[in-house]
């Protein structure tokens, strides 16, 4: 996946204008490769290059403080098994499954709960009533706090000691306190960041829906419910997709909300960012957190490709 | 512009004049009101001293997050911070971005501090700090309370800790829905490696990982220290005390919430603060038995000066003016903060501020070292480990003896081919 | 709405219950914004009470001025700004050249390049920390707002790329063309006559590039040390000489740093709803 230069345009010098069209379909490319360039620079800098070192990390032994000194060891990072039975690689750490675990978990039942609710929210929106200009603005607030933000909202209200919902709801329950309670709060703030998020784009695409056919729905008798069933979701499944597809994306490489209301520790175990994070930098392993950056750059890249292919996207 | 070429000859005149030609200092400070504010006067009279201006770093207030980012700061060769603040846990992990101060700083000075915490300083030959001051994990408990529920002296054994503190909680709870027996560090982070090991150390349990090295972690009694402990929440401590560190702990105890405490010696003088709900009613003991007799975790902060520091001379001058005695006295004074040298344990004026200082004295000679010495590059993960383990039986997601097996498993994955 | 004349009883309970469904909904989003912004103006001793205790208690503003007192807070929000200002501001150059040749130009390679854009805005950052983290403090720029600027290049330019090519392809060729028989450079087209109709198209893309940017969260806690964002000074919020958790000045601080957010969404409300739609749904 490295950036290469767009295929070389023919080398023809500039011809004069009108003279052959392949002169001016050779100007016109070249004048689109130069105005590409600094985009392509730009990505190769940040995204082609950096990425080539982590693969090229991920098969190294490497200390963070001292990545020249690397040492080639092929796949140990992932998989490596000692004389004595014991598994190095990441692969065979119990710490990196739960994480993959929690992640699936979290990403699994946010974007569901984040569809729904976004679909409520939207359908609401979208009818005719007094407020629902306030309620649109409404929807954008919890959207745009940063979720840092959140996340120290919500951890204060799910303080044991004097938290709304902790001390409040629970009676001086710490819900943060276990990491299999936490996954739960931790979805509890990322559906209420991001249902605002699948609402509006859910919204658009109701809004592009030709308004006849609900006319002849309602002329054929058909009850709210059987449109929605028949009519809307339907039509809405295009847009619904790629809502679905980009926010699981999200989810898969959630970090903050983990670090920021569990801590270094138990972000490693419920978080696959989390944990390479914590490999990468807090433990110094160079090596080992590229392997486990790599790991998670092939789930990610395999569900998008899946998605590209099985729904043809087409850029033109 | 005139004005601006004059002023910067005149800066420039007061510059040469000093004698070492004044420079600016980075010293990294903790974040918590009275240390930071301690770090900064301690700072402001060297800097008056010397000529020299310190800047302060104020560092994040988690260990944690402190060493992720200074080994950050380190990676990049960064000349930010000059002088750091070392966890004792921290020169084998970072010696090699440290200036080797022996021979630098006069042996006679560095054999006034404690040898056991001069040798944990010490790496492969090298001194790669000197101490500021030490810690040792210490039982804080409430003397009106124990007064008024019948008790006349702090518990000895663990067991004698949860019968008191169940007592007392039944009791207070009665007028103060909040109150709680027994508050510690629980969350999943260093400050639990901490406690877990004066559990394990006092139930007989070993040091995790011993002397030469070898994982001694699964046996019998570290499973019954972790289980006990285990025991606590949700009877004695609140729930949420497996998210506690530090702060969260003494806030508590401080506001009037706890009978007893599990925290390091800074909490002393903040309890005794004017604006603290328990002034004048704080006792301090050794932490309780588990069999074994007691025992408490060494920490404690040290300075070193980075490689990579634009001014070592004064980034020395700057860590022997702090970790002399005359600094040390008045941090003992005025904040509780242990000093290194043994010399400062029979000072009149530190006694008088910290009664305890004298009856402990043997709590902090014979404090108990975490396995970093050992486990050199990888104890950050050696504790993530064991913390993670502690934490797992605290949840009730798994048992003593099981969690101590796992994380013998887990330690010779960490381990691999050697520490 | 025949329902009114055939069952009117129906239709009022029908009625009644979907403005419930609206007030919990607007509760739903809002409360716990509002129960932030309660907490900024509570005394730290108030913290403890109970919840409608809590509500009633005395208002003080000195949370915001304990925020405001604290220099690395202070800094961090120069910080922030000069890092999403400029990552915007060199994203949206960029991405406004490449929209261009993307949305109007035929050459071969352009699915390629529209597909290395796409990979690219879905990249999971994690994927090139390590490899970042290298490169920056090779070139010397770890804690430097620069090297942090740079690094959000990943998100912001493919974004801004992404969401201006679908509005350049919108955009009637006519315009172009009066130019283009002028015998004016693509640029001097760009300039001259695209620029002013993608107006709207460009604030928005940069308000949202920049709400990114504001909210990173991995590669500033990664890339930055004494020179903190604001999101990280938030994370780590401890300014307590105080003896509780200093959650007044932790909330305050989130205020301050949200307030600005919502005001700029607030005020491109409509121009944010059609520019996240653009990117997404058209895809």
């Amino acid at each position: 996946m490295t950036v290469n230069a767009p295929a070389k345009p023919p080398t023809a010098p500039p011809a004069p204008k009108q003279k052959r069209v392949r002169g001016i379909e050779g100007a016109r490319a070249w004048q689109a490769f130069w105005l590409l360039l600094p985009t392509l620079i730009a990505i190769a800098l940040v995204a082609g290059f950096p990425l080539y070192r982590t693969i090229f990390f991920s098969v190294q032994e490497a200390n963070l403080t001292t990545p020249g000194q690397a040492t080639y060891v092929g796949l140990q990072n992932f998989w490596f098994t000692t004389a004595e039975g014991i598994g190095l690689g990441f692969l065979q750490d119990p710490q990196w499954w739960q994480a993959v675990r929690n992640t699936l978990t979290f990403t699994v039942v946010s974007v569901f709960l984040e569809t729904v609710f976004g679909m409520i929210v939207a359908l609401v929106v979208n009818s005719a009533f007094r407020g629902r200009a306030f309620l649109r603005t409404a929807m954008l607030v919890p959207w745009a706090i940063p979720t840092v933000v959140s996340a120290q909202m919500w951890a204060y209200m799910y303080n044991d000691s004097f938290g709304l919902i902790g001390q409040g709801v629970l009676g001086g329950q710490a819900l943060l306190a276990d990491p299999s309670s936490a996954i739960w709060a931790l979805i509890a703030v990322d559906v209420w960041k991001t249902t605002s998020f699948m609402a509006l784009l859910i919204l658009a695409g109701l809004q592009s829906l030709p308004g006849d056919m609900y006319e002849a729905a309602d002329m054929d008798g058909a009850s709210k419910w059987t449109q929605f069933w028949r009519l809307t979701l339907p039509l809405l499944r295009p847009a619904l997709l790629v809502a679905l597809v980009f926010r699981s994306l999200d989810a898969l490489r959630v970090f903050d909300i983990m670090y920021v209301m569990l801590g270094a520790n138990d972000a490693a175990s419920t978080s696959m960012t989390g944990y390479a994070r914590q490999q990468l930098i807090d433990n110094q392993l160079l090596g080992v957190g590229s392997a486990v950056s790599v790991a998670i750059f092939i789930i990610i890249m395999a569900i998008v490709v899946a998605y590209v292919t099985a729904f043809r996207v087409k850029f033109d | 512009m005139k004005k601006a070429i004059a002023l910067f000859s005149l800066t420039a005149a007061i510059a040469a004049s000093s004698q070492a030609g004044a420079v600016q200092v980075t010293l990294a400070c903790g974040t918590v009101g009275q240390e930071l504010q301690l770090c900064k006067d301690g700072a402001a009279r060297w800097a008056k001293k010397t000529g020299n201006t310190v800047k302060i770093f104020e560092s994040p207030n988690l260990t944690n997050d402190r060493l992720g980012l200074y080994q950050q700061q380190l990676a990049a060769k960064s000349d930010a911070i000059d002088v750091y603040q070392l966890d004792i846990i921290w020169p084998g992990l970072l010696a090699q971005h440290f200036v080797d101060l022996k021979g630098k700083v006069p042996a006679a000075e560095v054999n006034a501090h404690f040898k056991g915490i001069i040798d944990a300083d010490t790496v492969d030959g090298k001194l790669v700090a000197l101490p500021w001051f030490t810690d040792a994990g210490l039982l804080y408990y409430r003397t009106d309370l124990l007064k008024k529920y019948g008790y006349n002296a702090a518990p000895k054994t663990w067991t004698e800790l949860a019968t008191m503190a169940k007592k007392i909680q039944d009791g207070e709870k009665k007028a103060n829905s909040t109150f709680t027996g027994f508050v510690w560090q629980g969350k999943n982070y260093e400050g639990l490696t901490c406690d877990a090991l004066e559990w394990l150390v006092s139930f007989g349990g070993g040091t995790i990982v011993d002397n030469t090295g070898k994982i001694t972690v699964n046996n019998p009694n570290a499973a019954k220290a972790i289980d006990t402990a285990a025991s606590w929440v949700k009877s004695i401590s609140p729930a949420g005390v497996t998210t506690y560190g530090e702060e969260e702990a003494r806030g508590i105890f401080q506001s009037g919430n706890a009978a007893f405490m599990r925290n390091w010696p800074y909490a002393w003088a903040l309890g005794q603060s004017p604006d603290s709900k328990v002034k004048g009613k704080i006792g301090v003991a050794p932490l309780p038995s588990g069999g074994n007799g007691n025992a408490a975790t060494l920490g404690g902060w040290n300075l070193g000066v980075s490689m990579y520091s634009k001014n070592q001379a004064a980034a020395i001058d700057l860590v022997r003016y702090l970790t002399g005695a005359e600094e040390q006295k008045i941090r003992a004074v005025e904040a509780a903060y242990n000093p290194t040298r043994p010399a400062l344990y029979k000072d009149q004026a530190v006694l008088k501020a910290n009664p305890f200082f004298g009856s402990l004295l043997d709590v902090f000679t014979s404090a108990v070292a975490r396995p970093s010495g050992p486990t050199k590059l990888k104890y950050n993960q050696v504790s993530q480990a064991f913390s993670g383990a502690v934490s797992d039986v605290l949840n009730g997601k798994s048992t003593g003896t099981a969690a101590v097996k796992k994380l013998e498993t887990d330690l010779a994955r960490i381990k691999g081919r050697g520490w | 709405m025949n329902l009114k004349r055939t069952n009117p009883s129906l239709f009022y309970l029908q009625r009644t219950l979907f403005y419930v469904l609206v007030i919990v909904i607007a509760a739903y989003l809002l409360f716990p914004f509002f129960w932030a912004v309660l907490t900024s103006f509570r005394r730290a001793t108030d913290l403890f009470l109970p919840p409608l205790q809590f509500i009633g208690a005395p208002t003080t503003i000195d949370n915001y001025i304990q925020v405001f007192g604290n220099p690395s807070f202070r800094r961090g929000l120069l910080y922030s700004l000069i890092v999403a200002v400029g990552a915007v501001a060199v994203s949206l150059l960029f991405g406004s050249f490449a929209a261009y040749a993307l949305g109007r130009f035929r050459f071969r390679g352009k699915q390629f390049i529209m597909y290395v854009i796409l990979a690219v805005s879905v990249f999971p950052q994690i994927a090139v920390l390590g490899g970042l983290f290298t490169l920056i403090t090779r070139f010397g720029l770890f804690d430097n707002p620069l090297g942090l600027m740079v690094s959000y290049l990943i998100f912001t330019i493919p974004f801004t790329v992404w969401v201006l090519t679908s509005f350049v392809r919108d955009i009637p060729g006519e315009l172009e063309e009066a130019a283009l028989v002028d015998g004016a450079s693509p640029l001097q087209t760009l300039f001259r006559v695209l620029f002013p109709v993608m107006m709207p198209a460009l604030v928005t893309t940069g308000l949202l590039a920049f709400i990114n940017a504001w909210n990173e969260y991995l590669f500033a806690l990664t890339f930055m040390s004494t020179n903190r964002t604001v999101p990280v000074v938030i994370a780590n919020y401890s300014g307590a000489s105080q003896y509780d958790q200093p959650w007044g000045p932790i909330m305050a601080a989130s205020i301050v740093v949200t307030i600005p957010l919502i005001t700029l969404v607030l005020i491109f409300q409509r121009n944010i709803v059609s520019g996240l739609t653009a990117g997404a749904v058209k895809g």
